[in-house]
Parts: structure tokens; C-alpha cells; sequence
């Protein structure tokens, strides 16, 4: 099962699950949870880098315990609410990871939200900038909401990967809508079955990723769910077996959920048979 | 001269200095930012030969935890 490989871009990978840098209580805990997950790639975001000599010692720096020779890096464009801002933003990582030797350099993960209160992706915006980055050269990974007609569009405008969100992101409700996201399979996948779409954002716990990898997504990509967990480490060894557990159960084909009973033992030959109908 | 990095003006006593010197002056790795000026993406290769002046806005930019 680990060996099992699949695609986004030029990208080969094994491991299905996307694990966020942000929101860790301490960066020990960070990198233990993100080696517990097994990941391959972890996201970033890109902000002001801290100018003062004091903040700097208190703060310190994601780079200090990153490994970027482990992980490919993908950088999101989060905190953006206009395409401008993403395609800036998109500029700014692809100089950091390049300079970085990382080879998540030329992709991003494409947020361009509408409000801070839902952070809910502005679908207008988003099929917009995915049209900018794309033309600037960029593989695009799409975050947008549940809607498999805005998936088609950004699909169709050229990004590698379509995101679509399980619920709004940080709020832990899971997977809301099955039903939308079944359909975003459908439709991305329809004359392309290896296209791969990463359910992207509202991850509470494991079964939320078993749930989203059964309906036949390709990836989960999560973080608040790990780094705001009891303990964040055991949460990402959790995440790890669900991601497995959900693509096995996925490949090997559920059952048809039925209205009545049916026996796993015989029947039959019982010693007392059963008098009642 | 004066700047604005990050949105702060800061007063520099050297006029017309690079944006490697800038680096230096707040003790930053090169290899762990990127810099826009005056809203343009500088490439890494071009720190030393980039001037700056008065009135110019800078963003010198990380990567920090996000998801």
C-alpha cells in the first residue's frame, strides 16, 4: 500500500496526506507531528520577515527547524483577498523555495479568499488568479470551495490540482457536503481519471480524512486539525493510519448500504432453529 | 534617507544602498528572503548591483507556518 505512487504534475509521491507548518504550539512539536504523518509535502505561508533583532530571537524562524531537504514545500498564497495579492505572493515563494534548493519552487497552493469571518474561498477571484499564475508558468493546486461546476472552470483554466474544501478552514466540521464532493470527482476525473483533487481544509479529526479518501479523493491536505490537537504528535500518527485506512477501504470497494440485515454466519443447521420469522 | 520596509519607516544613513547592504543592516540571510521593491520581485542574483532610495517602499519577505 505505502508503495503505491500517483501524480500531481511532474511530481511523484506516496504519501496522500499534506500536513500545514502553522499553528504549533512549540516547532519541536511541529517537526515530530509532521515526521509522525508521514507526509511528503508541507505547506507554508509568506509574510514580512521580522526586522528587529529582539522579535527575531523570540520568534525565530520556520527555516530553523524545517527540514527543506526532507519535504517539498508548498507555499499557499493564505491571507490573500484579491488575485493581485496571490500573484505577488506566488512570485515571492517561488524566489524563496528556488533559493532554497526546494523543489516545491514552481508550484503553489492558490487562496484567494473572500472574508476573514468564513475565509471561505471568492470563486470569481480564484478562477481568475488561477488564469494569471498559470500564464506566469506556475502549477496551480486550486483551493476553492465544495461546487464541482467552479472545480470544471478552474480545472479547465489549467491547474494541476483541484482542491475543494471538506468545510470552512480551521473549524474542524469535516466533511459537510459528501454529496458536492463525490460530484467534483466526477467531474474532474470524468476523461481523466488520474487527475488528482486533494481535499483541502476542515479536517477535525481521522475519520474526516478515512471519510473524504473513501469518496475517492486523491490527497487531504490538513493542519489546525494536527497542530491544535491534545497532543498534536499522537493526532498526526492518527491522520497517517486514516489516510492509509481510507484509500485502502477506497481501492478495495464498499459495500452497498443496505436496508435490512444481512447474516455473516449461516443460517442454517442452527441447533435451535429460530421459531419467529 | 528614509525608507519603508515592511511598512515602518526607517531612516538609513547611507544613500543609495544596495539591497544586499539593506540585508546585512537587519542581520537577514539572504537565501531566506525575498524582496520586492517598490512593488517589484528583485531576483536573488540582482541584491548587489539594486540600489535604493529615498522614499522607496521595500517588503522583505519569509516563510513562516501556514496551511
Amino acid at each position: 500500500m505505502s508503495d503505491e505512487t500517483y501524480r500531481i504534475g511532474s511530481f511523484e509521491f506516496t504519501s496522500r496526506l499534506f500536513v500545514g507548518t502553522g499553528k504549533y504550539t512549540d516547532p519541536e512539536t511541529m517537526v515530530r507531528a509532521l515526521d509522525a504523518s508521514g507526509c511528503q509535502v508541507v505547506t507554508v505561508a509568506v509574510r514580512r520577515d521580522v526586522l528587529d533583532a529582539q522579535d527575531k530571537a523570540q520568534k525565530g524562524s520556520l527555516l530553523d527547524y524545517l527540514d527543506t531537504q526532507r519535504y517539498t514545500v508548498l507555499p499557499n498564497t493564505a491571507g490573500c483577498f484579491n488575485p493581485q495579492g496571490a500573484v505577488r505572493s506566488a512570485r515571492l515563494s517561488r524566489e524563496l523555495l528556488e533559493g532554497l534548493r526546494n523543489p516545491g519552487a514552481n508550484w503553489v497552493k492558490l487562496e484567494v479568499l473572500a472574508d476573514r469571518k468564513t475565509l471561505l474561498p471568492d470563486p470569481v477571484g480564484t478562477l481568475e488568479a488561477t488564469r494569471a499564475l498559470v500564464e506566469l508558468g506556475f502549477d496551480v493546486l486550486v483551493y476553492t470551495n465544495d461546487d464541482p461546476i467552479l472545480a470544471r472552470r478552474i480545472k479547465d483554466a489549467g491547474a494541476i490540482s483541484v482542491m475543494p474544501a471538506g468545510s470552512p478552514i480551521g473549524s474542524g466540521q469535516g466533511i459537510l457536503n459528501p454529496a458536492n464532493i463525490r460530484l467534483c470527482l466526477e467531474y474532474l476525473k470524468e476523461d481523466d481519471p488520474d487527475y488528482p483533487v486533494i481535499v483541502d481544509a476542515g479536517v477535525g479529526t481521522a475519520s474526516d480524512v478515512s471519510i473524504a479518501m473513501e469518496l475517492g479523493a486523491d490527497g487531504v491536505l490538513l493542519n489546525t486539525g494536527v497542530a491544535s490537537a491534545r497532543q498534536p504528535v499522537r493526532m498526526a500518527t492518527a491522520m497517517n493510519h486514516a489516510i492509509q485506512a481510507g484509500r485502502l477501504a477506497y481501492l478495495a470497494g464498499r459495500i452497498p448500504k443496505k436496508r435490512y440485515a444481512s447474516a455473516s454466519s449461516p443460517l442454517q443447521d442452527v441447533i435451535a432453529p429460530a421459531s419467529t420469522t | 534617507m528614509k525608507l519603508q520596509v515592511n511598512g515602518q519607516t526607517r531612516s538609513f544613513e547611507e544613500n543609495d544602498a544596495t539591497i544586499a547592504r539593506l540585508l546585512q543592516q537587519f542581520d537577514l540571510t539572504p537565501l531566506r528572503v525575498a524582496v520586492e521593491l517598490n512593488g517589484m520581485l528583485v531576483p536573488r542574483a540582482e541584491y548587489d548591483q539594486t540600489k535604493v532610495h529615498d522614499g522607496d517602499h521595500i517588503e522583505i519577505v519569509t516563510l513562516v507556518g501556514g496551511g
